[in-house]
């Protein structure tokens, strides 16, 4: 690590240090240690909540994609999926398969641009010792170009599927507005198989990182897709033998709220921590990937399952490149829907939904009345459902370390924060650190 | 790389209630990030670096709307330590969806989303940036587009007025050659009355303009109105479609409560 800045002692033991950066979102981190013993680890959320489960009440149950996308500007397609479906499942409407690979090719964009961006500008700058990308970029631009590359790659398949990259406008409650035609999507393979190869050159480059010692106990909770790595729905299963439909999830999981936070905690039956994101889909469902991709994830050390979180990276340059591989079989096989969408006539009901956003599941449920306007919405964003673990991995984290200097155990607190990519916006900005030491 | 050794201009990228898309999309110039990063010295951006080098900056760009008592003040420091400051996309420029809220009692919508409301920190109201303080330069959209912002930027370090027109979707509707979605189709648009910037996507997708850039220039909003509803749309439809994304803007604010009740 260099370029730190000097340790500031405040007073005698509160030791402030400034803002955790590179993830999306407003929050803060404080670990508190007396006698060698981190007694208090948490992650403080103070992004301004912006109350969308209220405002949503009264929409029309045909906005709420569009609104829901809004939470989040790093994975907005996510939004947009659950609750599509979570809305589809109050009106007992299923999407035909051609709508599906659709929905499944454009979250393959998101994927990879959302994946890209972690690696390359948030997380790979703390193994290699930069503030940011762009110092990265002042001794090696070829990395960050290799980087945004791919980063593009997936905006230009949410461009070109989806409208735009950020708060695409293509999508709708019963599929698209619009199929793009297949000569619209050949232009994307020689992009996506560029990205490809730039996502397996990413695969090798992230998994020689020094990556601390460290290990851990999950529980994983991902979903499970029957015959595809999880990406679109399925069932939700636990490393713990837990597997119910989406619908059941309300009856295992409880949001609780606690003081140091704007964002909702979840716990799994009553009060256990538990995972989501991409360490907990691969440890579920590595059998699922493809045997060049797996060659791929074996060629970097990483086993069946994966239980470092610092080796979090690995896992996301895999899922990248598997969305690369995925969405060039989605292009292959693709028969424009038509119509591009079906009818989703309202209905009084409650509705399910949860995709694999690229931070995590994402749970939605609504309530929509016969005359189609929203009674009740919840969502549950992954960040959100991993706040425990953040602070039970930093309480486990931090003992071990204390003889470094502050600076660097402050740098290595938050590195251990941005395995989890996290974003505050969605889970309801910016993070403090704050290392007290008694 | 010669340019390190004169004094570049310094950019901040500062955060209030905001999805995180516009600042994502400085990110997404893929192409354009390394000449933008070496015509600016990137001081403070938190979202992508570590690095805080300390004010004044020369240019602030500014995502978010003001929903906090804390965040009406930060806006303040923000204000005095930049020589520029452009508020980018919805929220900044007109209190984004998170605006809903002004149109609701506040001790109605804090017990839908917390049990305890006494925990949360929060105004009755969502509100622009310039609501709160002196701004240079709006920049709109829902989120902004790659290409205007690149646009602001250039014309920051050039020291001219921004080109960013405001006509309406219209304009660039035609000029793209998109089948209007409204005469062709009778697909309720916002595009007439919505400023352009977008590239028309939504009419590119034979959907009507959802109006995520805003009021245009001097827009009609109650012809637009009457047009919609011979097109069979209810007073309710028309309340909604003008208060959704910049539903704090005047124009699409006062065209809401017109219809209301009706």
């Amino acid at each position: 690590m260099k370029d730190a800045s000097p340790a500031a002692p405040v007073s005698g033991e509160s030791i402030r240090v400034g803002a955790l950066a590179r993830v999306e979102g407003e929050g803060g981190l404080e670990v508190l240690v007396t006698d060698g013993q981190v007694t208090e680890a948490r992650l403080n959320i103070y992004e301004p909540p912006r109350f969308f489960e209220a405002l949503l009440i009264g929409r029309r149950h045909t906005e709420v994609p569009d609104i829901t996308a809004r939470i989040c500007g790093i994975c907005p397609v996510a939004y947009q999926m659950s609750a599509c479906q979570a809305i589809e499942d109050a009106c007992g409407v299923t999407v035909p398969a051609p709508i599906r690979a659709l929905r499944r090719l454009i979250y393959c964009g998101e994927w990879i641009e959302s994946h890209a961006l972690h690696i390359y500008l948030l997380h790979a700058p703390d193994f290699l010792g930069y503030q940011s990308g762009l110092h990265m970029a002042q001794d090696r631009p070829d990395l960050l170009q290799r980087g945004l590359q791919l980063k593009k790659a997936g905006n230009r398949l949410m461009d070109v599927v989806g409208g735009r990259s950020v708060h695409p406008v293509n999508v709708r409650v019963g599929g698209f507005y619009r199929a793009p035609a297949r000569r619209e999507l050949d232009p994307l393979r020689p992009v996506l198989e560029r990205a490809r190869a730039e996502a397996l050159a990413t695969v090798r480059w992230v998994a020689g990182f020094p990556f601390p010692d460290f290990s851990e106990d999950y529980l994983f909770v991902s979903l499970h897709e029957p015959d595809a790595y999880p990406i679109l729905g399925g069932r939700v299963i636990s490393s713990g033998g837990l597997d119910i439909p989406v619908r059941q999830y309300g009856q295992h999981f409880t949001e609780v709220q606690v003081p140091h936070s704007t964002a909702l905690h979840s716990l799994l039956d009553g009060d256990v921590t538990y995972m989501v994101g991409p360490m907990a889909r691969y440890s579920l469902n590595a059998g699922q990937l493809p045997a060049s991709v797996t060659d791929a994830a074996r060629a970097a050390g990483l086993g069946a399952t994966c239980t470092n979180p610092f080796r979090s990276i690995i896992v996301r340059a895999v899922e990248t490149l598997y969305a690369c591989e995925e969405a060039l079989r989605l292009i292959e096989q693709y028969e424009p829907p038509d119509p591009p969408w079906v009818e989703v006539p309202p209905r009084d009901g409650t509705g399910y939904g949860a995709t694999e956003a690229p931070r995590g599941l994402l749970y939605h449920r609504y309530r929509i009345s016969a005359d189609g306007t929203v009674a009740a919405a919840a969502i549950i964003p992954p960040t959100a459902q991993n706040q425990r673990v953040i602070e039970s991995d930093l309480r486990d984290f931090v003992p071990a370390r204390l003889d470094l200097p502050h600076d660097q155990l402050t740098w290595e607190c938050e590195q251990a924060v941005r395995n989890y990519d996290p974003c505050i916006s969605c889970s309801t900005h910016f993070l403090t650190v704050k290392v007290k030491r008694s | 790389m010669e340019q390190r050794h004169t004094r570049r201009p310094t950019l901040a990228v500062w955060k209030f209630a905001s999805c995180d898309g516009c600042q994502l999309t400085l990110l997404n110039c893929e192409d354009e990030l390394a000449a933008v990063a070496s015509a600016v010295q990137v001081a403070s951006f938190p979202e992508a670096s570590r690095e805080v080098v300390a004010g004044p900056y020369d240019l602030s760009l500014v995502e978010g709307s003001i929903t906090t008592p804390g965040d009406a003040e930060r806006i303040r420091e923000v204000r005095e330590a930049s020589r520029f400051l452009v508020t980018i996309g919805a929220c900044a420029t007109s209190g984004g969806i998170q605006a809903l809220r002004n149109f609701r009692e506040m001790h109605h919508v804090l017990p839908v989303v917390y049990a305890r409301p006494d925990y949360i920190d929060t105004l009755q109201t969502s509100t622009a940036i310039a609501d709160h303080v002196r701004v240079d330069f709006e920049l709109r959209g829902c989120p902004i587009d790659r290409r205007q912002l690149l646009e602001v930027i250039a014309a920051f370090l050039t020291g001219r007025r921004p080109n960013v027109r405001r006509h309406s979707v219209c304009v660039e509707c035609k000029r793209a050659g998109f089948t209007c979605v409204m005469v062709a189709h009778g697909t309720p648009c916002l595009g007439p009355v919505t400023q352009a910037g977008c590239g028309a996507v939504c009419p590119s997708c034979a959907r009507g303009c959802y109006g995520c850039f805003g009021p245009m220039e001097t827009p009609n909003t109650a012809a637009l109105a009457a047009e919609w509803r011979k097109l069979g749309v209810g007073h309710p439809d028309l309340v909604r479609a003008y208060r959704t994304f910049t539903a704090n803007s005047g124009p699409f604010r006062k065209e809401a409560e017109a219809h209301e009740g009706r």
